[in-house]
């Protein structure tokens, strides 16, 4: 597996513009006849669909909800960072590209990241003219506040719906192009398979929800943002529907698939209850602008939190990170809830949680402020637990929330397979070992609106591609494929439920399996016990997992089989990624490797490198490939936050 | 925690074209913390248990926010609860021994697929008519030159906040679909990015709803009462204007 990064040679600063000005441009006349395959419909993938038609391309987009509208973007709360500097405190393009290189534990590549930061004041411009409703000061200027891991406002904002507002300014985007006939719109249609026709991806195969048909399209390039695979341990805080399953049949296909061990755990969701809970609800990082951490002093302290006196709370991220306070990037407040909890120091009756506590905020800025301000968050909170933040403190736990993994992408955000693209949280570009807070959003809509167009015509203008439909046999078979394995899945299910377990039963064990050992820590000997459980579990599922209904049909117990088969498959990718990378890094405290202070330790001269694996059979491991990370303009540190 | 028993009578129907009809069944010792959909979840790996096919019943981001999810409950969309969704609702609400009586938000514009799901891409078309700013992706002016007072861009937001459920439509006696599309025509009327296309934009989604098959507005407030997000009926009242603006001074 050739890894070639791309990056154009130059200043930092230039490389964009330089690239912009060597990549090939398609006339516009010529434009309309490249037809391009979007699959998912959220940040990205509209965005990319309402791009690329507005500029001529003939565009399918296709999602697996009711409506482009539902995408799991919508869901993200707090903001967008963009480095305009309108607060005047020192902000600049340098800055936000510093802060998210180093916010990622130097793992990303500097010139994919600095593109990220100059396109992010395109992206505010962009929603502004769309008409997204962002926050304003009362002269009419655009608000900010900050955001974990930032010292600068920058985090622009649409009340806590953010990701709503967002996606709805790109949803209105993508439906002006549909409306033009720019777009053809595919709802309800899941990705099952990419179709590669002499080494380039030429075309989809898809489930057609709701008569159960496999459908065939065929397109000049693929384009994937199917965002990212933090079900695979069952609770996170993804969508119910988010999955890996286009990512990994394209990993199967020859695209390498980088960094899946990194998976982000973020510190503010609210704690995991019973054994029926099918999902974990993030409360907005912003809450930690006003929300202080706390815990017992004492262990096993059960008192009510307001009988607890000051003297006797530890409010450990403001004790130990004094410039960052509670404002600590994710990995370190997560990392430290653990460490707390681990310590006997818990609150509630799991005593797997800490307060967020925003008692002293109301004293200072008063109720109504504060409600203002995260009303809706505490709405949200209200709703799930029946405890009201005003008048005690939330109580809140780490939870799997982004992946920072995805398939690896070049400069171009091309994928090893040509003419395949993966965009947003579906590519590892840009965020490193731990993404910082308001910067997927940011990620999603730059790749979408603004670099994808570029990318996009340079393949079309340097390739020659021959002519490809659905009648090419590489169609027929890999539909067949699909086929087959959905036959397979419901073949198991003959012969009634006797012995025989569901779908849920089996990725929970799956969930718990990663959770427990490929999660916030890890140690060698945890994911090596987790690598020889999964074959066992992928024997029980085929073996014994009942899917009920038949698949010309809707059949939310197959498609749910579907998304689990391949989460099976891909956690080894998981494990033995977790396992090569012997450093701790980002979210992923590496046990054997920390400091004396039990902070994470990183090890740069061993793994400043992408790691890639190659798929290379169901029976064989995976192989690994280095994309080596060379940093060139800033020099990567030991993170402190102190 | 405490757990409750609960009778549910639930819709069952195969798609489109066949007859559907109500089915009962009895769970025992629901925590009160679940979530709605998490009871149904439990409901559906029983049934999956006993070898019969679970409930369809669409969802996903399961916070309230992506608007997928949704049912009659007892009669009104998305339960007894104001302002949430039925993925927000939780058991504690309901008391043991309830009769929970689930069904598909109805509408002729949201034709049945499965059991709890419906069709609502007919929302869909009324924002491809005209719910959006024709502004092209990269040339963009800088943010801060289109100044809007907080008041406006917090009135435009409060309608923006529509999730698209459709509740509103199910609940309406009219089958209207105007809260939904008042939303986004005042979220763009009240913006200065919005005022280029003001009245065509009003006249095209109009129409859409029209030739959907949506009905009008009686000032029934039903809409109002079971929105998951509390969106205003003088959304539709401006709504109203709009469209009178356009039809007598044209475009």
């Amino acid at each position: 597996m050739e890894l070639n990064p791309n990056v154009p040679s130059g200043p930092l600063a230039d490389k964009w513009d330089t690239h912009r000005f060597a990549c090939k441009l398609v006339n516009p006349a010529n434009r309309r006849k490249f037809r391009i395959i979007v699959v998912g419909t959220g940040l990205a993938g509209a965005s990319a669909a309402a791009t690329l038609a507005e500029l001529g391309y003939k565009v399918d987009a296709f999602c697996l909800h009711d409506s482009p509208r539902r995408a799991h973007s919508i869901a993200a709360q707090g903001g967008i960072n963009a480095a305009k500097n309108y607060q005047n405190d020192g902000d600049s393009v340098f800055r936000l590209f510093y802060d998210t290189i180093k916010g990622g534990d130097f793992r990303a590549r500097e010139a994919n990241v600095y593109r990220l930061a100059q396109v992010s004041t395109n992206i505010i411009d962009q929603c502004v003219a769309q008409g997204v409703p962002f926050a304003r000061e009362y002269g009419g200027s655009l608000a900010n506040r900050s955001f974990g891991g930032a010292q600068v406002s920058r985090t622009f904002y649409a009340r806590g719906q953010t990701g709503q507002q967002l996606l709805l300014g790109a949803y209105s985007a993508l439906s002006r192009q549909i409306g033009k006939g720019g777009v053809t719109m595919y709802n309800r249609r899941e990705m099952m398979d990419v179709v590669v026709v002499n080494g380039r991806a030429r075309g989809i195969v898809v489930r057609n929800m709701i008569n159960g048909a496999i459908e065939t399209y065929a397109a000049d390039a693929v384009l994937l943002c199917t965002g990212g695979y933090g079900n695979a341990y069952f609770l996170s805080t993804n969508a119910m529907a988010s999955n890996v399953t286009a990512a990994w049949r394209a990993c199967k296909r020859g695209a390498g698939f980088a960094n899946p061990s990194f998976v982000q755990i973020h510190p503010t969701c609210i704690p995991v209850h019973g054994d029926y809970q099918s999902k974990l609800t993030l409360m907005s990082e912003s809450l930690r602008n006003d929300g202080r951490v706390w815990v017992p002093k004492k262990q096993g302290d059960t008192r009510h939190p307001s009988q607890i006196p000051e003297d006797e709370r530890d409010y450990y991220l403001e004790n130990k990170y004094p410039s960052f306070g509670n404002l600590v990037p994710r990995d370190v407040a997560s990392r430290n809830a653990k460490e707390q909890c681990d310590a006997g120091k818990g609150v509630g009756s799991t005593r797997l949680a800490v307060y967020l506590d925003f008692a002293d905020a109301i004293k200072r800025d008063g109720e109504e402020v504060i409600l203002r301000k995260y009303g809706n968050l505490f709405q949200m909170y209200e709703k799930i637990t029946d405890s009201d933040p005003m008048k005690e403190p939330m109580m809140i736990y780490p939870a799997v929330h982004y992946t920072m993994g995805g398939l690896w992408v070049d400069y171009n955000l091309m994928t090893t397979i040509p003419g395949l693209f993966a965009l947003g949280e579906c590519n590892f570009s840009d965020h490193g070992a731990n993404r910082l807070g308001a910067s997927a959003l940011m990620q999603g809509l730059a790749d979408g609106y603004f670099i994808i167009n570029t990318s996009v015509a340079h393949y079309f203008g340097s390739t020659a591609l021959e002519k490809v439909d659905t009648g090419h046999e590489a169609f027929t078979k890999t539909a067949a494929e699909v086929s087959n394995r959905i036959d397979r899945m419901l073949k198991n299910s003959s012969g009634g439920p006797e012995g025989k377990v569901t779908v849920d039963e089996v990725h929970k064990q799956l969930g718990k399996l990663l959770w427990d050992n490929c999660g916030m820590a890890r140690n060698k000997e945890g994911l090596e016990h987790a690598l020889a459980q999964l074959p066992h579990l992928r024997q029980t599922f085929w073996e014994r997992v009942y899917v009920p209904g038949a698949g010309r049909d809707i059949n939310q117990s197959l498609e749910r089989a579907g998304r689990v088969a391949d989460f099976l498959e891909f956690a080894e990718f998981m494990i033995r990624d977790a396992l090569a990378r012997e450093e701790s890094c980002g979210c992923h405290l590496r046990e054997e490797s920390q400091t004396d202070e039990h902070e994470a330790l990183r090890d740069d001269t061993n793994y400043s490198h992408v790691s890639v694996w190659e798929y290379t059979g169901d029976d064989q491991p995976p192989a690994l490939h280095k994309e080596p990370l060379q940093f060139e303009n800033v020099t990567p540190t030991q993170r402190s936050y102190k | 925690m405490s757990s409750i028993d609960l009778k549910l009578v639930i819709w069952r129907q195969n798609n489109g074209d066949s007859l559907g009809d109500f089915e009962t069944h009895v769970l025992r010792d629901i925590s009160t913390d679940m979530s709605f959909l998490e009871m149904l979840d439990v409901l559906n790996e029983k049934l999956t248990k006993e070898g019969r096919e679970p409930v369809a019943f669409d969802h996903d981001c399961r916070e309230g926010i992506c608007g997928m999810c949704g049912a009659v409950v007892n009669g009104i969309a998305h339960g007894p609860e104001k302002e949430t969704t039925l993925c927000q609702l939780h058991m504690r609400k309901f008391n043991s021994g309830d009769t929970l009586v689930i069904e598909p938000f109805r509408s002729r514009a949201f034709p049945i697929k499965k059991d709890l799901m419906v069709d609502r891409s007919a929302l869909d078309r009324i924002i491809q008519a005209g719910g959006f700013v024709s502004v092209n992706t990269g040339g963009a002016v800088d943010g801060n030159s289109i100044p809007i007072p907080t008041e406006t861009a917090e009135l435009a937001m409060d309608a923006a906040a529509c999730i698209g459920c459709g509740a509103c439509v199910a609940s309406c006696p009219n089958g209207a679909a105007m809260l939904f599309t008042s939303a986004k025509i005042s979220q763009l009327c009240l913006l200065p990015q919005g005022q280029p296309e003001r009245k065509q934009r009003a006249a095209a989604m109009v129409a859409q709803m029209d030739k959907e098959g949506f009905g009008y507005c009686s000032n029934e407030r039903e809409c109002e009462a079971v929105c998951p997000k509390g969106i205003s009926i003088s959304n539709i009242a401006r709504m109203n204007r709009e469209y009178l603006k356009s039809t007598f001074f044209g475009r």
